[in-house]
């Protein structure tokens, strides 16, 4: 059985300790960031930034609702970006079977910047970055390191309110299916975010679309035959 | 904290005001959660709507500067409908306290005032006394001079209309949060206070901290699980570093500066211990005379002798009525009567009031020595922007800092915990603790004295510091231990011997402590502050108290004032939440304040220990400012008149005179608008040391204000904009966040703007911003002169041009 995130947006404050946490683990690098009028920076993520807590502001019926989503890789259960990688360059992008973790390597460099753009578009949530000096591809990686040696990806061992956890997707699922029927009390729109398709399952309490662009998913899971007709590649490349 | 962290997910009703808690204090909202999970109610009042709204179960907007006015109506409210708890008002607060004959209360002035000196003649609000000297009561609560019913009085002005037009909060709103907080007056529930510096850095700072304490004397929610007045105070260690004399008019464990109207030990012992003739009274600070004579002996050693007062006699003394802290240290300097200073962890470049008048101040200095982690505008401030570093004359030194994980020692959360941290990592390059700075410069000039000799070198030959610096031995030393055999009843201790806990300690010189209220951390069983045993009785699980974790002061009680927290008999109030409780032989659960048997024993001391009449203080005479808070418009209000008085600001708030101190004039239309500053998540303080963080710089990279759309709007402001804000004392360039979270507030039918800023930005991070303090004004509370950061008055207008803000 895979492993799971699920992310309670009902109990984060948007501290980002997360998103800091995660550089800090990475050792990436600080990117310039200008005041635009908003918390949110980054604006989005980057290739030394895999995680960004997203800030949205609406009135309803005269009450404040200030919306906060960590934005992270979904590590699909089927990935489509996985599907597109290895038509071009087998073992750019794997699935490590005990977690369901997908995973970008060092091949990702051997992707054109087309083939690395075309990963990118296929992603439904928009997560995947190319770092131009080095051309690698990455997202993400569930901490791979930290987890294979035993302990937490590193936002949720950071995050102090509950609103980040993770474990055996059985349990995250019924930690979802609690905090949802719980949430649902005082917010009735509350919802779980394609809980089938993806490790990363969220808990939103305001419809999808108050969060931001990426937040909504776009395409249900494609297929490999749906890819192929999508993009017309030869099944050698694909199998071979 | 009267209460500890974990213990606000006990509460039923959690009041976050004077705080933005989600952001300063992260990890709090892990408690307030909890509490909400089991179905607490979160409100948040303040000016902004802020992360800590977005996580509460409703936020309620009120201008900065009225939060008085607010609890003022709160206190009506709970009166007016009896939502108290009256027995613990009446036996456990000083409610039934009859108030002498000279105390008066008239149109905003309380009895006593001299307009001379802007100082009240506080003699005048004394109890009156019975023939043994003890304060009459009345527990019917009907004479009409007890203090409930003066209170009663006092607060009859607070009405909804009043409060509402002043503060700007519906009626509505109001209520809401009445409502809701005073239900906790039922004895089996309680409420939280959780304030920080949104109530300290006022004018009536001190008083809007009193004000949460009459609310939570009334509604019996001091000394219980879930309840208390949290301060929430920060990573600086705000906490330790005030338990231990960091501020200018206190020695460690909160014992008076000597002064030189206190010529010797004796003379301090006699004006500093208070007496109390009610045989009830525990009166704790009684026993001054033994934490001082502990804390000299700690100092001088062998040097302190009974005939020098055990070093008194070495130690400077101030002048009565001067004030030396941080405003008027900056004025003494901008007259140049300050030569050389030390500046060791903290900015004032960046952090202290009316910026532009401190970096000028700074330039009338020969030399100074800056202990750092970073350069800083303080260290740097020679060569800011717009001056010529040729004619500044000051010659500069720069010690190198450590890092907080580069050093060990102890750490004091707002909880009391006392904490050991380990060290992670060896210091960088030449960077060393500070603590060990200090040890080498006072070494070195005690080798200089020793050698050249001086005017006076006793003080500096004879204190008791060694040459190296090890934190181990100075939480000892803290801790405390005898300095000869001595025979205690029926033990014996060995020179030497730590001591067990300041209930031990003499006025005598056999023992030393460098803090009473520490003392117990590193008794006989070691340092406890290195403990981290999460075991606990079935007593203490039910309200997450985990007494072998850390140490805390005092004696490791967790709960202050617990026995407030149980009935006459010694019942607890809150069965399900017990704090203690007595089981016919002995108190169980928390460790008690005193264990003597409950009070329907007859052998019973009142609760409130550390008050000299043993009582939780509804009417609190000590203040500067009155016994009574009152509601008084900041020095720079947007207004001419409150409904409440003629007085419109506080008559004893502390105001600083230069040529460059100068406040706008109440309603001053060049100045309309209300700005309140405030730190943030990303940024540490002044920010020295974060915006040398590249990944939280990244995350919050330059000075920002938050406005209206409203204001925008009449601004021709957008989104994203640079803009710059004017204030009577300077200008600031900061980008618009227009949000919906700032709303324009109705105060006596018009409409007044507010925004918010952060103070973290500094022109030595290029393109950021610079101090935000340009703007404030060298204002402070009367009690702490903790200076009004949250309210003062500005324009703001869209920048043609900016230079301290990177554009793109």
């Amino acid at each position: 059985m895979a492993k799971s995130f699920f992310v309670d947006t009902s109990r984060c404050t948007a501290c980002r300790g997360c998103q800091v946490a995660c550089k800090e683990w990475h050792g990436h690098r600080a990117v310039p960031t200008r005041q635009r009028g908003s918390h949110q920076n980054p604006p989005e993520l980057t290739p030394f930034n895999f995680k960004i807590v997203h800030f949205n502001e609406h009135m309803i019926d005269g009450r404040v609702e200030w919306l906060f989503f960590p934005e992270q890789c979904r590590h699909c259960v089927t990935a489509p970006c996985k599907d597109v990688a290895d038509m071009y360059v087998e073992g750019a992008i794997v699935i490590d079977e005990p977690t369901g973790a997908v995973l970008y390597t060092d091949k990702t460099k051997e992707l054109t910047i087309d083939q690395a753009n075309e990963v990118k578009e296929t992603c439904p949530y928009n997560i995947p970055r190319r770092d131009e000096d080095t051309g690698l591809v990455t997202k993400c990686d569930m901490c791979i390191d930290r987890v294979q040696a035993g302990m937490l990806p590193i936002c949720v061992k950071t995050c102090c309110t509950g609103t980040m956890n993770f474990g055996e997707r059985d349990a995250m699922l019924k930690l979802a299916e609690e905090r949802l029927a719980s949430v649902k009390k005082t917010h009735p729109k509350a919802e779980l975010l394609d809980v089938d398709a993806l490790n990363v399952i969220y808990l939103v309490t305001q419809p999808r679309t108050m969060y931001y662009e990426f937040a909504e998913r776009k395409a249900d899971p494609m297929t490999r035959k749906q890819l192929l007709a999508k993009f017309g590649k030869p099944v050698k490349r694909l199998f071979g | 904290m009267t209460n500890h962290w974990v213990d606000i997910k006990n509460a039923d009703s959690i009041l976050i005001m004077g705080s933005n808690a989600a952001e300063h204090h992260p990890i709090s909202f892990k408690w307030v959660l909890k509490a909400k999970d089991k179905g607490a109610t979160v409100m948040h009042i303040d000016p902004k709507f802020s992360r800590t709204s977005a996580r509460s179960d409703f936020h309620v907007p009120l201008r900065s500067g009225t939060d008085i006015a607010f609890m003022g109506g709160m206190i009506k409210y709970i009166l007016d409908n009896e939502a108290y708890q009256k027995q613990y008002m009446t036996e456990y607060t000083n409610a039934a306290f009859i108030v002498g004959g000279d105390y008066s209360f008239k149109d905003g002035m309380f009895a006593g005032y001299d307009a001379k000196t802007r100082t009240y003649d506080r003699k005048k609000w004394a109890f009156a006394l019975d023939e043994n000297g003890v304060p009459k009561r009345d527990k019917t609560l009907k004479d009409p001079r007890c203090v409930f019913q003066l209170m009663k009085k006092h607060y009859e002005r607070y009405d909804l209309d009043k409060v509402s037009a002043i503060t700007g909060v519906s009626k509505d709103n109001l209520l809401k949060v009445y409502k809701t907080y005073a239900a906790t007056g039922a004895p089996d529930k309680s409420g939280t206070v959780m304030y920080a510096l949104g109530w300290t850095q006022h004018s009536v700072g001190v008083q809007n901290i009193r004000s949460a304490a009459i609310i939570q004397l009334l509604l019996g929610n001091i000394g219980v699980a879930g309840g208390g007045i949290n301060a929430l105070r920060g990573e600086p260690n705000v906490q330790g570093s005030t338990d231990h004399c960091i501020l200018w008019h206190i020695l460690p464990g909160y014992l008076p500066v000597p002064s030189s109207q206190w010529q010797n030990l004796d003379e301090y012992n006699k004006a500093n211990t208070p007496v109390s003739k009610d045989p009830m009274s525990a009166n704790w600070w009684g026993n001054r005379p033994k934490y001082m004579a502990s804390l000299l002996k700690g100092w001088f050693g062998d040097a302190g002798t009974k005939e020098n007062g055990f070093g008194y006699d070495l130690l400077p003394k101030v002048e009565p009525g001067v004030d030396y802290s941080y405003m008027y240290l900056f004025q003494r300097m901008y007259e140049g009567k300050i030569k050389g200073g030390f500046v060791f962890g903290t900015n004032p470049c960046q952090s202290v009031p009316n910026s532009l008048k401190v970096r000028k101040a700074m330039d009338n200095l020969d030399w100074l020595v800056v202990g750092e982690v970073h350069h800083t505008e303080t260290s740097d401030f020679w060569h800011r922007p717009g001056v010529d570093p040729k004619k500044i004359k000051t010659e500069v030194f720069l010690l190198p800092s450590c890092q907080r994980a580069e050093k060990g020692g102890t750490i004091s959360n707002s909880g009391r915990w006392h904490m050991w941290h380990h060290k992670a990592v060896d210091p960088m390059g030449e960077s060393k603790p500070m603590g060990q700075m200090i040890v080498e410069i006072f070494d070195a000039i005690r080798q200089k004295y020793k050698k050249d000799g001086g005017a006076f070198p006793d003080p500096i030959l004879a204190l008791d510091l060694p040459g190296d610096y090890d934190p181990d031995y100075l939480a000892k030393k803290i801790n405390g231990w005898y300095t000869r055999d001595v025979v205690d009843g029926d033990k014996t201790y060995k020179k030497g011997d730590q001591v067990k806990n300041f209930t031990l300690l003499k006025d005598d010189g056999s023992t030393i402590s460098l803090n009473w209220l520490y003392s117990g951390c590193y008794g006989p069983d070691g340092n406890l502050s290195l403990r981290r045993d999460l075991s606990q009785d079935e007593m203490q699980a039910k309200i997450g108290l985990f007494p072998k974790f850390s140490w805390c002061w005092p004696v490791n009680r967790r709960i202050l004032y617990n026995r407030a927290s149980v009935d006459l008999e010694g019942k607890p109030y809150a069965p399900e939440k017990a704090v203690i409780a007595w089981n016919g032989e002995k108190w169980i659960g928390d460790i008690p304040d005193g264990g003597w048997p409950p009070m329907a024993s007859g052998k019973g001391k009142y609760p409130f220990i550390m008050q000299t009449e043993g009582h939780g203080q509804l009417y609190g005479p000590g203040r500067m400012d009155g016994p009574f808070p009152e509601h008084y418009e900041p020095a720079e209000t947007p207004v001419k008149s409150h409904p409440f008085s003629k007085q419109l600001s506080s008559p004893v708030m502390k105001v600083i005179k230069s040529d460059m101190d100068v406040l706008a004039k109440p309603g001053d239309p060049k100045y309309p608008i209300v700005l309140t500053t405030y730190s943030m998540t990303e940024h540490w303080c002044g920010g020295g040391d974060t915006r040398n963080t590249p990944p939280l710089l990244e995350a919050e990279p330059q000075l920002y204000v938050e406005m209206s759309h409203e204001l925008a709007k009449e601004k021709g402001v957008k989104n994203g904009d640079a803009v710059i804000l004017e204030s009577a004392r300077g200008k600031v360039e900061a980008i618009a966040m227009v949000t919906i979270r700032m709303r324009p507030l109705n105060i006596q039918g018009k409409t007044v703007h507010l925004v918010g800023m952060p103070f973290c930005f500094g022109w030595t991070t290029p393109g950021v911003g610079d101090a935000t303090n340009r703007l404030t004004p060298s204002v402070g509370d009367p009690n702490t002169t903790i200076p009004e950061y949250k309210a003062c008055l500005v324009n703001l207008k869209k920048a043609d041009k900016v230079t301290e803000l990177n554009m793109s």
